[in-house]
């Protein structure tokens, strides 16, 4: 899960990292009263950010900055409604402004290829991270960091003179970094990245910008993230079939797609799109990822054509299940067994391909269920082509 | 031959007696692996009955387990939040092979229990997330149907539980030596290149199904260790070419990431190392049909 801006802030600041006052507000009457009360720390003078999990807000004219509470409102009644990149604005924060002498760039994140975590840090921040490693790879340190030493004062030190920086400035980074590193380690973060990380005209170090991404397989010692979700935006879809426990992704298609295991269902959302191209001209694409896990009981399966029909694009839907450790005569009885607890809400052509162990008793019971809208195919090829073409006869 | 696994593993099961556990204990002895202990220290001293009457003694940990019969493997079922203790322990007693099929594991646990092992240098570990590994008809650690496809000179290694098994049935005919799925998360024991190294060394394989899919980049490194290290025809497939930037599909490193981790980019560097790849896995097992045809 990526974290707003303002609940980056937030966290940093529970963590001892020193970052400006911010509030947030939902209308410009409230961004208004955030302002009087923010501005006069810093002369007046207050930042309007949109609030959107995207880049380039600056540049989308995002961010403004207010010299008085009119201003501010002002700003933010202009910023809230906002289209960035296809992320609507619904909240802005509004922060005490800063005299900034220098921005530099840090940042700690999950390393996959070395199977460790990694630091970067560089003087030259304010721009986007990624230009800076092509245009000018030689300005980035990178810096590996072991997952049980994690950043102490060793560590980040090696960092700051590998970045560059001075004595003087690098001593003050140090306990920035170390801090940095605790939001990262005690939130079980993939990434904690601050750009910009500033340098005040009075010598201060803020993080005056901060992106933060969780783990949700850490939510179980992490009770309080479930906070910090955004349930405004998530897809309803997505979050029915989170309440029921299912791994869901919504996609913009007609054929629904539910399946056994991540890596077969991405599979077959890819040989849906192929048949879509190759035998109706585009017009059939997968509607969604739905992987209903090794088990495939009729709870799960009713529960999962149930999100699916909810979802009023799909035309059709292809089931397409291995039989592997549930063999398919289990599957295909917790198929019938699933489209007697739907009834009458079943009203799509099911498109079901079987393979694996025991797989011609569970085409029979499928067979001799004679359901009026289940067709049964052999091959997983096969039945994408069938269930494309009914999402294109049908739209 | 074949690799990690063979006739001679002896398996112990951490959290043998847990259901997932049991489920699975059950299913290995079935298919003739011999699983000679369990592990969970309350339980300590009793043991377990399976059915065909195979008695599985319960060891209070993993040190003793190896003491009292050898094992040299252990695979983990232990819950999420318990799965790096179970891990460090294995390390500890220095298990020279640990399989951890535990989905769901924090990646910050996993980071310090891969970072811990490497250190010590004495573990492998495959997975975690994962469904184990199978050299059919020697032994199977883990949940992969034993009876999907049997002994043969295809060597496989996916991210993907269903899709290995999906593969495995599609050239049922041919046979495997090895099939290890090395698991879809961020963090994992034992790469692509590990196994490709294992099996390009196993004169039991001839040829090497490769499956991967969207996040990372450990597809594209597999494609340059090919090119420079594997002289057996290797075939791919990759899944997830449709997947959106930003969303997890499934399994926690399958992500696209701005422009980085596509299906696109990895099956272009695939294709660049010479390895054929399918469109379909119907199409990539017709593939190794031909390779193996063509041999």
């Amino acid at each position: 899960m990526d974290l707003f801006e303002y609940q980056a802030r937030d966290m940093f600041e529970k963590h001892g990292v020193p970052v400006l006052a911010g509030a947030t507000a939902d209308t410009p009457e409230a961004a208004r009263d955030a302002a009087e009360e923010i501005g006069p720390k810093s002369g007046g003078v207050t930042v309007v950010k949109a609030q959107v999990k995207t880049g380039g807000r600056g540049k989308a004219g995002g961010v403004k900055v207010a010299k008085s509470a009119d201003e501010a409102e002002q700003h933010a009644a202009a910023i809230l409604g906002m289209d960035i990149k296809g992320h609507t604005v619904h909240r802005v924060m509004i922060a005490q402004g800063a005299r900034i002498a220098e921005e530099y760039y840090f940042s700690i994140l999950l390393d996959r290829a070395n199977r460790s975590l990694l630091a970067m840090c560089s003087k030259e921040g304010g721009m986007e991270i990624e230009q800076l490693a092509v245009e000018r790879p030689e300005a980035l340190a990178k810096v590996e960091v072991d997952a049980n030493t994690g950043i102490d004062e060793a560590k980040a030190q090696e960092i700051v003179d590998q970045a560059g920086f001075d004595a003087e400035t690098g001593a003050k980074i140090v306990p920035v970094l170390q801090k940095l590193w605790t939001v990262y380690r005690d939130e079980d973060a993939t990434l904690v990245e601050v750009n910009p990380l500033v340098k005040t005209e009075d010598g201060e170090i803020v993080a005056l910008d901060g992106k933060v991404t969780l783990d949700g397989n850490a939510d179980f010692r992490q009770p309080h993230h479930a906070e910090l979700e955004d349930k405004a935006s998530t897809d309803p879809l997505e979050a029915q079939a989170k309440e029921l426990d299912l791994n869901y992704v919504k996609l913009d298609g007609n054929v629904g797609i539910i399946g056994n295991g991540a890596g077969l269902v991405m599979s077959t959302l890819d040989v849906v799109a192929y048949a879509g191209e190759d035998y109706t001209g585009g017009v059939a694409k997968p509607a969604n990822f739905l992987d209903i896990g090794g088990g495939a009981s009729a709870e799960v399966m009713a529960n999962g054509l149930h999100v699916i029909l909810g979802d009023e694009q799909v035309k059709s839907v292809f089931v397409n299940v291995f039989g592997g450790i549930t063999a398919c005569d289990a599957v295909a009885n917790g198929i019938v067994k699933a489209l007697e607890m739907l009834g009458d809400e079943e009203t799509k052509p099911l498109v079901v391909r079987l393979d694996g162990n025991n797989v011609e008793e569970g085409r029979r019971i499928l067979a001799e269920a004679n359901h009026p809208l289940v067709s049964i195919e052999d091959t997983m090829d096969g039945a994408a082509r069938k269930a494309a073409e009914l999402a294109a006869a049908a739209n | 031959m074949a690799i990690f696994l063979n006739n001679d593993s002896k398996v112990i099961v951490q959290g043998m007696t847990g259901s997932e556990g049991m489920k699975h204990t059950q299913r290995m002895l079935a298919s003739g692996t011999a699983v000679v202990g369990g592990v969970n220290p309350r339980k300590a001293g009793t043991e377990v009955e399976f059915e065909g009457g195979t008695t599985v003694p319960v060891f209070g940990t993993v040190a003793e387990a190896m003491e009292a019969t050898g094992a040299n493997v252990s695979v983990v079922f232990v819950p999420p939040a318990f799965a790096k203790s179970a891990v460090v322990e294995a390390v500890d007693a220095g298990m020279p092979l640990l399989v951890v099929i535990t989905e769901g594991i924090a990646v910050r646990d996993t980071a310090e229990f891969w970072a811990y092992a490497r250190d010590k240098g004495t573990t492998r570990i495959i997975g975690p997330n994962c469904p184990g590994l199978i050299s059919p008809g020697q032994s199977n650690a883990g949940i992969i149907p034993a009876d999907i496809a049997g002994p043969g000179k295809i060597g496989l290694v996916s991210k993907s539980g269903t899709l290995t098994y999906q593969m495995m049935y599609e050239l049922r005919e041919i046979g495997f030596s090895t099939a290890v799925g090395i698991g879809g998360d961020p963090i994992i024991g034992t790469t692509h290149i590990d196994c490709l190294e294992a099996f390009e060394a196993d004169p039991e394989t001839v040829a090497i199904v490769m499956i991967g899919e969207i996040g990372g980049d450990a597809e594209e490194r597999a494609a340059a260790y090919i090119q420079e290290h594997v002289t057996k025809p290797v075939v791919g497939y990759v899944a997830g070419f449709t997947a959106p930037e930003g969303k997890t599909m499934g399994h926690a490193g399958a992500i696209v990431s701005g422009s980085s981790g596509t299906a696109q980019a990895k099956k272009e560097a695939l294709e660049a190392a010479g390895v054929k790849v399918g469109k379909t896995p119907s199409e990539t097992a017709q593939l190794m049909r031909e390779v193996i045809a063509s041999l």
